[in-house]
């Protein structure tokens, strides 16, 4: 469904991608893993157009969407909820759900779907006419995933979703994320630090360090590779 | 003697109001401190003068065309003057709204010239009387206009899919592009809709004093800047509040210390607001703006 093709990325002088490869099939759980400063949240942004890379190509469903803008990529089907949420203060839950769906015309659908997100995330029902900002953490985080899923995407992508949150809330956006994949087949591309949970739910997965791939599998092959274990389980 | 210095200074606040919120849109949603702003509306004064001087069109829409047309102008600017230097650092945008501005004072005094042109009386000087309230006809003209369109504006901002969009962009234009928002095309439009306000305030107050010229722009521009600071830059309601203050305060303080002290009275009051409150009687602390 996706692929990237020797991808590219300078930030002036700074070289963040070195020629990465990898590749996402249709219905997948993928994850890149990847400590601070690897390159993981960059390859989102050139994914969704945010960020050029120098050299390579995005091909979604066979087309090269590496230089299209962002709105026709969001359009195509390839939504990204970018790490830290970037939750709409200054909208209540409800408006932050339907720009989500900014892009869409099918107004009576738009709010089955809608309905479809507080069914799936029951606090943001609660919370609708609550502006974004005065959100929790774990509900910022529903929120963001909520936004995304009004888009109808074919691939979702995450940056860090786990992050800073109990782990219980953690638990429960995992369950979230597997019953999408499960249920509607939505592809996902799970961006992670916290590797454990993140390799448990992916079919397949990469390792990044300092913006190359230096690893990849199966979910379950990586959770026991003695390097995945010692660099990012912190095991000894 | 109060109340008439009232009336004035309320006509002329809902003028500030009006081009500062100009100011504070474009402000909120590419953090730049529009110099061009008061240009814009010496431009939008010009084009409605001369629709009514040279084509001899009615008052109504002359006005529609003055803000039409500087909305293109805004438009045009913002494409060409400032978004080929969007991701250089921000002191290029700046410099380039100065280098615009002193370009459309010129433009205008090679088009209309650099003298002072009168502007043809459209609306006979009546004066009212509501229960001791002294006002002219046109102060009311210019108090009901300016409601008029901040009342549209604020529709536009707060009850409209392009109005949320523009929420959205001057709070995070990195979220706003992921959600599929042609962030561009909200900054045109925001662009758009700041200068024909502005050209609204330019061509009221060319109707108020009689007069268009092309260095008009000048001190009514720092003026409404100055309304916006007041406000909270970034807040549309702020900026109509902060025009008020200073249009009210303006006139009372030319009446009653020294009409000497009009322009002065303006930065008084902003170096006292901002002693007690330095983002603005409405500013947020950071990020959150229109
Ligand atoms: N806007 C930027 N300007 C300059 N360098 C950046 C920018 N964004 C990221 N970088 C650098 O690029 C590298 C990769 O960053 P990033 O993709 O954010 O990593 P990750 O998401 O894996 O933590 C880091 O060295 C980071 O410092
Ligand atoms: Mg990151």
């Amino acid at each position: 469904m996706l692929k990237i093709k020797n991808l590219d990325v300078f930030y002036g002088g700074i070289h963040a991608l070195k020629g990465i490869n990898f590749e996402i099939n249709e219905g997948q759980i993928v994850t890149l893993i990847g400590s601070n400063g690897a390159g993981k949240t960059t390859i989102l942004k050139v994914i969704s157009g945010i960020v050029r890379q120098k050299n390579g190509q995005v091909l979604f469903q066979g087309e090269d969407i590496s230089k299209l803008p962002s709105e026709k990529i969001v359009e195509l089907g390839v939504i990204h909820v970018p790490e830290g949420r970037k939750i709409f203060t200054v909208l209540n839950v409800e408006e932050n759900l339907l720009m989500g769906a900014y892009l869409r015309k099918d107004k009576k659908e738009i709010q089955d779907d809608l309905e479809n997100i507080y069914e799936l995330f029951p606090r943001l029902k609660e919370r609708k006419t609550q502006m974004g900002g005065t959100l929790s953490g774990g509900e910022q985080q529903m929120l963001a995933i909520g936004r995304a899923m009004m888009s109808k995407p074919k691939l979702l992508m995450l940056d860090e979703p786990s992050m800073g949150l109990a782990p219980i809330i953690v638990q429960e956006i995992y369950e979230t994320i597997t019953r999408l994949n499960k249920e509607r087949n939505l592809t996902v591309l799970l961006v992670e630090q916290n590797a454990n949970l993140a390799l448990q739910a992916a079919h397949h997965a990469y390792v990044i360090e300092t913006g190359e791939i230096v690893l990849e599998g199966s979910g379950k092959e990586l959770l026991g590779d003695d390097r995945v274990r010692k660099a990012y389980l912190g095991e000894e | 003697m109060f109340l008439e210095q009232l009336s004035n200074g309320i006509a002329l606040g809902s003028l500030y109001a009006l081009t500062a919120v100009g100011y504070t849109m474009v402000y909120g949603i590419i953090r730049l401190i529009n110099f061009a702003h008061g240009d814009i509306y010496m431009m939008g004064a010009f084009f409605a003068y001369t629709a009514i001087a040279y084509f001899n069109l009615p008052l109504v829409p002359s006005f529609l065309i003055g803000m039409v047309c500087a909305a293109l102008l805004g438009v045009f600017i913002a494409k060409f003057a400032y978004t080929p230097v969007f991701n250089a650092p921000k002191i290029n945008l700046f410099l380039c709204a100065i280098g615009t501005a002193i370009f459309l004072e010129n433009f205008a005094m090679l088009v209309w010239g650099p003298e002072t042109q009168s502007f043809p009386t459209m609306i006979k000087n009546e004066i009212y009387t509501f229960g001791g309230f002294k006002f002219t006809k046109l102060q009311a003209v210019i108090l009901i206009t300016s409601i008029l369109l901040v009342l549209i504006l604020s529709y536009i901002v707060k009850k409209t899919k392009i109005g949320r969009a523009m929420r959205c962009a001057s709070q995070d234009m990195v979220a706003a592009r992921l959600m599929g928002i042609n962030t561009n095309k909200v900054i045109f439009i925001t662009f758009a809709l700041g200068s024909s306000l502005g050209a609204a305030a330019g061509t009221l107050v060319a109707m108020y004093y009689k007069a268009v010229y092309p260095m008009m722009g000048f001190s009514a521009g720092l003026k409404a800047f100055v309304s916006a600071v007041i406000g909270g830059i970034g807040s549309i309601t702020g900026a109509m509040f902060g025009g008020l203050i200073m249009g009210i305060a303006e006139s009372l303080g030319a009446a009653y210390i020294s009409s000497g002290y009009r322009d002065a009275i303006a930065f008084i009051i902003l170096i006292i607001i901002l002693l007690f409150k330095p983002t603005g009687l409405f500013g947020k602390t950071v990020k959150e703006k229109v």
